[in-house]
């Protein structure tokens, strides 16, 4: 087995790994910044296409407090207080830290930043990069950042699988190099976890490959605890038909925030009005309202031709569609789409994951040495999260995440990973090798099973039966199914290796979120029951949950409150 | 409901160093499908051991699935099926790993050459 050794491993090369990296380093660590795709590509940063909320009060006069109390707002009474107020207060900042490092915010003419509008902000707070490019511009900046920086190893093609804790510390990990399948021992004086999101466990999604929740699954089995798991928000209008390439299914959203757009029922009628929301061509309705309805028309066999609804820009001439998404006006005519002369087909799909790794304000979890940052974290947006808020969440914590580890390492005696912590991981593998397979679907069969059972079970609309069947199936893949596939022996890029070990954390994580749901009997947020349609105030608190002997358990804490209060909203100076 | 539409992908797999040889697949076709979609149905319907590069999926932002398609360079997510089948391979002008699947790790990207220290 190899071995390296470093300060801090950073674990997923996305905006909260590569801003961890950056401050770490500036901190004065060696780091090493490890994804299991490519640095800065295999995530969710690179796709995210517009709003980045911060409340820099360039378009018109902000200040954070009202960028917290919509976030809390939103948050359904779940937010940790003292995260959103870290989210929201430090969101600027790294916002201009980016310009510095060459993000190339849009600008007006007059040289303030372009803010736009999004669904539950009250002011145009968020900032981009045009045309739909801001997770492009935000990863290339970053990137840039990270290959400047002589304290930063990138190692891209490098699969973390577990996070070695020794007498309650973390001391580093064990690694599979992806193209060798060559096993690695890190030892490193702290890890943090940025290996995303978990919305690739559905089968309608928005997520990359490598977003099945990795970081949920080994913080668990590293003895850290995840909060609010049941709450995973759906995009209302992820693209449906016809089928597209090359363009993001969440792409309708800044069409809406720009020129506005009518969504519309299998009949063509206006329908959100019916479910207490108003539409009439503008974006307001919030995230959640939009999902239900849409799915509540298909339930009474409205819905158009795919079991969606109809998003229509046809009021919107020609030139005023260029000229809002020029190049991207173009893409879609590749794909056959003339908006002027046809509508669309969207549905709700699994987007952003609200709930994860259970940390404090320097985004520690309780096991020493491991901090997470980015959306692997769980807590400062409640119940839902406001659209825009995800992307500064990744710098913001991301930034915290790499100073205070790196200030607490500087200090630390190091352990050291052994090859004995690999070995029961190893012998697990290898029980699975065989010589001469015959072709299988393998674990990645099995994913697109799972898929399917988070979709029916664990979904958008839950009830109390559905959820436990769910639940009840995923423990029987992990016992029956994970327990049995065989992985072909073969050395360089095991794709089937690869799968089994992603399966192994997809099936944990998909647990963890069956099992939080299953628990919660209300509604709130995105936690949306069928059968217990209202909101109860008794529950307005987290739910925490932690591996104890290889089984989770689940308790209930208060919500983390702070004292903060509006302050005047002020037009900064150009 | 009348019998899905197939079609055929033909892919040029193997390691370096042996030979390459190719194996076909029958997938279902749907008008507008991406080649990348093919792929993806074969791993998780009947051979999980194909090897690939993809992240993204749809965005086209990753520029991980470079693959050559028909004998053209193209990104496997933004290429389409056709009806009359396709044959993908490996990019030429990389190291082949395995299958689809070739060296595009920027060098500076790689551990090893860093931590040889
Ligand atoms: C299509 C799309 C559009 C979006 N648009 C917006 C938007 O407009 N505004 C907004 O605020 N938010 C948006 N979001 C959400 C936002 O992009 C994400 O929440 C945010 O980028 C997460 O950043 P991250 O660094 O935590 O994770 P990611 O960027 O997802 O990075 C995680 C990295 O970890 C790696 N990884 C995973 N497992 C392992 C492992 N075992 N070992 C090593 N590496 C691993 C992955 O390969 C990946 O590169 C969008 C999300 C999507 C999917
Ligand atoms: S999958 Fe990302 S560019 Fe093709």
């Amino acid at each position: 087995m190899i071995r390296v050794s470093t300060d801090i491993l950073v674990v997923g090369a996305g905006g909260a790994g590569m801003y961890a990296a950056v401050s770490a380093a500036r901190a004065g660590a060696n780091v090493i910044l490890a994804d299991k795709s490519l640095i800065s590509r295999g995530g969710a940063t690179i796709m995210a296409q517009m709003t980045v909320a911060a409340a820099v009060g360039q378009h018109e006069p902000d200040h954070w407090t009202h960028h917290l109390s919509d976030t809390l707002e939103a948050g359904h009474g779940l937010c940790n207080e003292k995260l959103a107020k870290i989210l929201c207060e430090e969101a600027p900042l790294r916002i201009m830290e980016m310009e510095d490092w060459k993000v190339g915010w849009a600008r007006e003419i007059n040289g303030r930043m372009c803010q736009v509008m999004a669904p539950g902000h009250k002011v145009h707070r968020c900032v981009y990069a045009d045309f739909l490019n801001t997770g492009p511009a935000v990863a290339r900046a970053l990137r840039g950042e990270v290959a400047q920086n002589d304290r930063i190893s990138r190692a891209s093609g490098l699969n973390v699988v577990d996070v070695v804790v020794h007498d309650g510390r973390a001391v580093g990990a064990i690694a599979i190099d992806v193209e060798s399948s060559e096993v690695i021992l890190i030892d490193a004086g702290a890890v943090i976890l940025a290996a995303g999101g978990l919305t690739r466990l559905y089968r309608r999604n928005s997520a990359s490959v490598n977003m099945v929740g990795e970081a949920y699954s080994m913080a668990l089995r590293a003895g850290a605890e995840l909060i609010d798991m049941e709450f995973v928000q759906f995009f209302p209008i992820g693209h449906l038909a016809p089928r597209m390439v090359g363009m993001d299914p969440i792409m309708w959203d800044p069409f809406r925030y720009k020129l506005g757009g009518r969504l519309l029922n299998g009949n063509f009628e206006e329908f959100i009005q019916n479910y207490g929301g108003t539409d009439e061509g503008v974006y307001t309705a919030r995230r959640d309202l939009a999902s239900y309805a849409i799915y509540k028309e298909k339930e009474a066999g409205r819905a158009s031709p795919h079991g969606g609804a109809w998003l229509s820009f046809q009021h919107i001439p020609e030139e005023t569609l260029k000229e809002a998404f020029g190049p991207v006006i173009k893409s879609l005519a590749k794909n056959n789409i003339d908006l002027t002369k046809q509508s669309v087909e969207v549905s709700p799909i699994a987007h952003y994951h609200m709930g994860g790794i259970r940390v404090d304000e320097k985004m520690k979890t309780r096991v020493p040495g491991l901090y997470a940052a980015g959306e692997a974290v769980g807590g400062a947006n409640g119940a839902t999260r406001l659209s825009g808020n995800a992307i500064p969440e990744a710098f913001v914590f991301g930034e915290r995440a790499g100073r205070y580890a790196a200030a607490e390492v500087i200090k630390a005696d190091r352990g050291e990973v052994t090859e004995k912590d690999a070995k029961m991981l190893l012998d697990e593998v290898h029980s699975h090798l065989k010589n001469n397979l015959s072709p299988s679907s393998g674990a990645a069969g099995l994913m697109h099973e799972l898929q399917g059972v988070m979709e029916n079970h664990i979904g958008l609309i839950r009830t109390g039966p559905k959820m436990e069947k769910g639940l009840s199936r995923i423990r029987e893949m992990i016992v029956d199914d994970l327990a049995h596939i065989q992985i072909p022996d073969k050395g360089p890029f095991n794709q089937a290796m690869q799968d089994w070990l992603e399966m192994r954390n997809a099936l944990q994580c998909a647990e963890a979120v069956a099992l939080a749901a299953t628990n919660r009997p209300e509604s709130r947020g995105a936690h949306q029951r069928e059968d217990i349609p209202n909101a109860n105030p008794d529950l307005e608190k987290n739910q925490v949950l932690r591996l104890n002997n290889g089984s989770l358990q689940t308790k209930w804490a208060n919500v983390v409150k702070t004292n903060w209060k509006l302050e005047e909203k002020v037009l900064a100076e150009v | 409901m009348n019998k899905k539409k197939q079609t055929v992908v033909k892919i040029v797999r193997g390691v370096a160093d042996e030979e390459p040889y190719e194996e076909e697949f029958e997938v279902p076709y749907e008008s507008g499908a991406s080649i990348l979609d093919a792929l993806t149905w074969i791993r998780s319907h009947k051979d999980s051991s194909v090897a690939f590069r993809y992240s993204c999926v749809n965005a086209n932002a990753c520029k991980e699935c470079m693959i050559v398609v028909d004998g053209k360079v193209t990104y496997a997510c933004t290429a389409r099926l056709n009806e009359n089948g396709v044959t993908v391979g490996p990019l030429k002008n990389k190291r082949l790993i395995r299958d689809l699947v070739t060296d595009i790790v920027p060098p500076k990207e790689r551990l090893f050459s860093i931590d040889q220290t």
